[in-house]
């Protein structure tokens, strides 16, 4: 692409670019949730969406979410593809028996009859003194359920790319924004892209270990990569884009050059995306690592409210520099 | 005979009024399936004894007259959903008993070549949206068939002169849902968004053994409870498939015209168990009799004798429905059991295949298994309309 046709767009606008293009391309794609129409998104994600493709398929539901969860579900075995926004992913347990039990069980609970070409996306994370109950990072929950995708975008590129193929696909698609990303700005180009799911992209090149890391966390991971240079330490950052399918073929690539490996996972450690990925990495790279695969998560506690306390509680530089230095015994 | 479970006492049945007579041929039809459903049914508990079915199965005995008789008043592309007790649903939107039986058999020929059970009985054909397993969760499903149906016709075909479907979705549950948040999120969408759908409450006056006073509010009447959320309630006798018949037909009109939702309290009683395994020890045996006198089958036998069915003619049908019934079970018996590499199948529609957890996603590969129920055509236009 040429240089010339390079904007820089923040975040949310290329969420909101990639929903309009695919809803201008395919009738059958349309947009629900809770305050998206007349309010223009409670995170501006939607603005102007009302305007241009009007109140039938930019739907404000009410606070409802198992049933317009359920009710898109409905629609897209019908062949529709609806974009279900949720307002945060933590709103999502309401409606975790459509999302979990209808949406990813569809096609195979009827022989293959019935697909559920789908979208839900929304704010996942931790990070604005939210407290516990509004600071899911779902991924770990929701990545053990086969029949899902789940895609986690670290910037707008990323994220217009991404949000384009969830659209087309024809699965159901997890789509998780970051709060704390919707004002990232970020150079997106005005041609049409796609970026697949299940490539990984290498967001940093380096020699001594491999960082692999998802979604927001793939910034910070970048920010030690900075600071770990000054150490005479090369990082290698993997920014995975999506958890579901995972490219296992690029972390086992980079871990065989480096011999080493961190994870960083901002959802809890217990069965998620972060163990999966060393268990992977042991099994597929066990005679390439000289130490075992370190893993950064957010601690094993509620979310917090206090700032002080969410900053630990987060995975941060700080906390993913420590095992970095550690899993290369530099500490 | 007795129109309402025994707790509905004080309920309010639709009075019967003058309707037109049924055709002949129709009517004897609809006992033909009634008594094909009550068959397959009773063979369905014997295999089930037999170990040659797993898992639960809750059979329809005695609801003959609701899906027959609801089903009659729709057109074959109107959609249905309905919750787990699905059998005669199936069988009454015109699914081959050989497909529905082979389904239980864990068989490949199941209409979801055996990954569904007796609990999610799917047909794309007859546009028969699942067997859902989940209590309630189908209606939030059925109320999004009628968006995606009123979607079509208003955006999708707006533009075409005379395009419009204007289909009706039957979404069925039994009166044990009615107290699952799920529902109610749905009739609220389904009123706030004039939703082409019918909402109908199997109400056999049992929620597995719970009696619906005992577990809900206005049990007595349940059809206020649409009130609430803009819709009509509306009660019918559901062990008259001519009664059922009619009020029905009245009702898909109605919402094929105005596209507004209604709420039907489907009075009926369940002969037999919640499921297999039920001894039915919340109910007395007087009761179950003061039922059984209005068995569906018997009512419409006996309507039909007034108007010259002989006792040939019923031994004549009841010779053919256990001749299919036992041609199902022979097929399903016959079907091969699906080959294990059909784990691993349909569980994404496109390219990426269950995560192995040792390598890159696995590309899905393997010839197509041959059956009535083919994969979806992934290839299809973009804009092309919908199912």
């Amino acid at each position: 692409m040429s240089i010339a046709t390079m904007r820089e767009i923040e975040f949310r606008d290329a969420v909101r670019e990639a929903m309009s293009e695919e809803m201008r391309r395919d009738m059958r794609v349309m947009l629900m949730g809770e305050e998206v129409a007349q309010y223009n998104g409670a995170y501006k994600v939607s603005r102007g969406m009302l305007d241009e493709f009007g109140p039938r398929r930019v739907i404000d539901t009410p606070i409802s979410e198992s049933g317009f969860a359920g009710m898109a579900i409905g629609a897209a075995m019908m062949g529709l593809r609806p974009i279900v926004e949720f307002m945060s992913w933590s709103f999502s347990l309401v409606a975790a028996d459509p999302i979990l039990n209808n949406a990813p069980k569809m096609l195979y609970m009827s022989g293959g009859q019935f697909g559920c070409p789908i979208v839900f996306r929304g704010n996942d994370g931790a990070g604005g003194q939210l407290g516990s109950t509004h600071s899911w990072s779902v991924e770990g929950l929701f990545s053990n359920v086969p029949g899902i995708k789940m895609v986690i975008p670290s910037n707008p590129y990323d994220a217009k790319g991404l949000m384009k193929t969830a659209i087309r696909d024809d699965d159901p698609v997890f789509f998780l924004e970051s709060e704390r990303l919707l004002s990232m700005r970020g150079e997106v180009p005005e041609e049409e892209y796609l970026i697949p799911f299940g490539q990984a992209r290498i967001a940093r090149a380096g020699t001594d270990c491999t960082i692999v890391a998802f979604g927001r966390m793939v910034n910070i991971a970048l920010e030690v990569g900075i600071e770990l240079e000054k150490e005479g330490i090369s990082c290698e950052v993997l920014d995975m884009r999506t958890i579901r399918p995972l490219d296992a073929g690029s972390i086992i690539r980079s871990v065989k050059r480096t011999g080493a490996c961190v994870v960083v996972d901002q959802s809890w450690s217990f069965g998620s995306p972060g163990s999966e990925v060393a268990a992977l990495v042991h099994r597929e790279c066990f005679d390439d690592l000289d130490n075992y695969v370190h893993r950064v998560h957010s601690a094993d506690v509620p979310a917090p409210y206090a700032h002080n306390l969410e900053q630990e509680y987060l995975p941060n530089a700080r906390r993913i520099a420590e095992a970095v230095r550690s899993c290369l015994y530099r500490s | 005979m007795p129109t309402s479970a025994s707790s509905n006492a004080d309920g309010q049945v639709r009075p019967k009024s003058n309707r037109p007579e049924v055709p002949m041929a129709t009517a004897k039809n609809w006992l033909r399936e009634m008594m094909l459903i009550r068959e397959f049914e009773l063979r369905c508990m014997q295999a089930y004894q037999d170990k040659k079915i797993g898992g639960f199965c809750h059979v329809y005995i005695g609801q003959e007259a609701v899906a027959v008789g609801t089903i009659a008043a729709t057109e074959a592309r109107d959609p249905i959903v309905t919750a787990y007790r699905d059998h005669g649903h199936a069988l009454a939107r015109g699914m081959d008993p050989k497909h529905c039986m082979a389904e239980m058999y864990g068989r490949i020929g199941g209409c979801a070549k055996g990954k569904g059970g007796s609990m999610h009985m799917f047909d794309r054909d007859n546009n028969l949206f699942g067997g859902h397993g989940i209590v309630g969760a189908q209606i939030p499903l059925g109320v999004g068939l009628a968006f995606a149906t009123k979607y079509e016709d208003e955006v999708i075909n707006a533009d075409k002169n005379g395009g419009k479907s204007n289909r009706v979705t039957l979404a069925f549950l039994g009166d044990g849902a009615l107290n699952q948040g799920s529902v109610h999120e749905a009739m609220n969408l389904a009123g706030l968004f004039d939703l082409p759908v019918i909402i109908i409450c199997e109400n056999n006056g049992y929620s597995m053994g719970t009696s619906i006073v005992r577990g809900t509010t206005m049990g007595h009447q349940i059809s206020v409870k649409s009130e609430a959320y803009g819709m009509e309630g509306v009660e019918i006798d559901g062990m008259d498939v001519i009664e059922t018949y009619w009020a029905m037909k009245e009702l898909v009109d109605k919402v094929r015209a105005t596209s507004r939702p209604i709420f039907v309290d489907m009075r009926c009683y369940r002969f037999k168990g919640h499921s297999m395994s039920d001894p039915r020890k919340y109910r007395t045996r007087e009761e179950e009799e003061r039922y059984e006198q209005g068995d569906p089958i018997g009512v419409l036998k006996a309507h039909l004798e007034l108007r010259g069915l002989t006792e040939d003619d019923h031994k004549e049908i009841q010779r053919e429905v256990r001749a299919t019934v036992k041609a199902s079970m022979d097929w399903a018996e016959n079907s091969p059991t699906p080959p294990t590499s059909d784990l691993y199948r349909d569980v994404y529609r496109e390219r990426w295949g269950p995560y192995t957890g040792t390598s890159e996603p696995e590309m899905l590969g393997g010839a197509e298994i041959e059956c009535k129920f083919n994969a979806i055509d992934t290839t299809i236009d973009r804009k092309a309309d919908l199912l």
